[in-house]
């Protein structure tokens, strides 16, 4: 302790525990892909060897694919819903002084913090009172819901981010407001809203509780692995899925992350 | 007259967000609330106005001891995860110089994958064959695999403290990052040690991030189905895997309603109460 004056010295036992706190958050999901390889129905040590089998079953695996394609369709129509509703959201929040703006703020960022049982339970008694089948158009009308605040706050950040002149500039040498958006606003914007689209589809992707009240008879990935945990000798074949989702969800979310971040970033610096 | 006419374009603009958060949140909310005064027979609901199954609730203990345990699970889960990710945010905040973007990204990351994915994760984990008994049974270190690992509520605590940590880490970090140095500095440099400096100018300023990421997962672990479900066992249930089976198996609808409306409102008041009594002892504070 010879020199406390710089708070921000080198502390080393704090640095092990963020090495740590790294390993508590990502080891207990790299065991999905180490078993995945592991040439055994029981998912224990110690391991019995490496084989590629689980990934042939799940290859081979029709109604697997079949909710992945349901999922991918949600996930696309959701993310799209979502992102528009905030690109609107985002431009109105950050452009326009309103009056009780904050109180609005509040209710469309709520889903955020709502367990996602309340929602789905108050979505479903809402479809059946008006009589529409469930069906994956109510799965992505749940899942719209719950993207749109991370749509929003996505979108804010890059919105806030470039200069408010560029538009007014556009308008003044004569573009009306539909072209300014396409040729001025969206273009700036656009690492957010990929960002966005990006986020929204993943969380979409990977959602269960609303899916699981919401979904008719057509299963959500989610579901259809939800269903496959009862069954002990599905479980390998699940850890390679999972595996996958992991590995894709990762590079996707990273990828949507650094857009985002590196928009936040240029902007504070004043680009 | 410049503002209002701002204001209105700016409400134009919002308008299509609004009415679809509206239709899909708050319509919602308002018919779960009518129905759960109705009553199920058979196939039917009985439309007439009823506190039956409100008086169900408050008459049968099973929903209480349902709801107490959820509401210890999540305060335990909290508490634990603001603990556990406090230092981490803090790390972040004071030591983390360079690519601070590529390690608050590192911290988020396994937020966005798979719900299901992580909580069947802890279940491989924790099971009576699972990779910590299993492990342990391979270096000779038990003889008998553990039983208490999966299946209790401990199980659930750890796996929603793992699941929710994204949720205490930023708004942590970023009460931390707002933090001017040159307070720090000066406690410093009246004569503070590292302890009194974190505890009088650093712990106190970054209250408010604590705070929020309290309610942010408080609320939202409340009411979890999948965590309770899979790791939880007959006793982790929690509240939510009560309203599920309403809706499910029982096929009473008006009874989930009422116990998905009474356990929102507990939450909201014990959140009420938490912001008062936060505000109050900050306000001592600052």
């Amino acid at each position: 302790m010879k020199d406390a004056s710089y708070i921000e010295r080198p502390n080393r036992p704090l640095h092990i525990y963020a090495l740590f706190y790294l390993a508590f958050l990502y080891v207990p999901v790299l065991f999905l892909p180490l078993f995945s390889f592991n040439d055994s129905l029981y998912i224990s040590f110690p391991l019995k060897g490496f084989t590629t089998h689980w990934y042939e079953v799940m290859l081979n695996d029709q109604p697997m694919f079949a909710a992945l394609m349901n999922s991918i369709k949600v996930g696309l129509a959701s993310s799209v819903l979502a992102t528009t509703l905030g690109i609107f959201g985002a431009k109105a929040m950050t452009r326009y002084r309103m009056p009780g703006q904050k109180p609005v703020f509040f209710v469309i960022m709520l889903p955020l913090v709502i367990p996602g049982i309340i929602l789905g339970v108050a979505l479903l008694i809402l479809v059946s009172r008006i009589g529409i089948d469930l069906s994956l158009y109510t799965v992505a009308m749940g899942h719209t819901l719950i993207c749109v605040p991370f749509a929003i706050v996505t979108l804010i950040s890059r919105f806030e981010g470039f200069d408010k002149a560029m538009e007014e500039a556009s308008v003044d040498l004569g573009e009306n407001a539909w072209w300014t958006f396409w040729r001025v606003t969206f273009p700036m914007v656009f690492p957010g809203v990929l960002a966005s689209f990006l986020l929204c589809f993943t969380i979409s992707f990977d959602e269960f509780i609303m899916a699981f009240f919401l979904a008719g008879t057509e299963p959500t990935l989610p579901i259809f692995i939800y269903g496959q945990l009862r069954f002990p000798a599905k479980l390998p074949g699940v850890l390679a899925l999972g595996a996958c989702i992991l590995v894709v969800s990762f590079f996707v979310v990273f990828f949507s992350q650094w857009l985002r971040g590196r928009g936040a970033a240029s902007s504070t610096a004043g680009v | 007259m410049y503002l209002r006419y701002e204001a209105l374009r700016g409400y134009s603009l919002l308008l299509p967000t609004i009415l679809v958060m509206a239709f899909s949140m708050c319509v919602p909310f308002a018919i779960m609330v009518v129905v759960s005064f109705w009553r199920q027979h058979a196939f039917e609901f009985d439309t007439a106005f009823s506190l039956a199954n409100y008086g169900k609730i408050f008459q049968n203990p099973l929903y209480q001891v349902l709801m107490a345990r959820s509401l210890a699970i999540s305060g335990a889960c909290t508490i634990a995860t603001v603990l556990l990710s406090y230092p981490m945010a803090y790390y972040v905040a004071f030591h983390v110089h360079r690519r601070k973007l590529i390690w608050i990204i590192l911290m988020t990351l396994p937020f966005w994958t798979s719900y299901l994915l992580r909580v069947f994760a802890w279940k491989i984990i924790l099971g009576y064959n699972g990779v910590i008994n299993s492990g342990l049974m391979t270096l000779g270190l038990v003889e008998q695999p553990l039983e208490f690992l999966l299946y209790s509520p401990e199980a659930v605590v750890i796996t929603l403290a793992h699941a929710w940590a994204a949720f205490a880490i930023l708004p942590i970090y970023v009460s931390l990052e707002k933090i001017d140095r040159s307070l720090v500095e000066a406690a410093t440099d009246l004569g503070d040690g590292p302890v009194a400096r974190f505890l009088r100018v650093t712990f106190p300023l970054s209250l408010p991030g604590v705070i929020a990421a309290m309610l942010m997962i408080f609320i939202p672990t409340v009411g979890d189905y999948v965590t309770p479900a899979l790791v939880g066992g007959p006793d982790g249930m929690m509240i939510a895997n009560i309203v599920q089976v309403q809706f499910g198996r029982v096929n009473d609808w008006p009874m989930g309603a009422a116990l998905a409306v009474g356990s929102m409102v507990v939450v909201a008041v014990i959140s009420v109460l938490y912001i008062w009594v936060t505000r109050k002892v900050m306000g001592r504070i600052v």
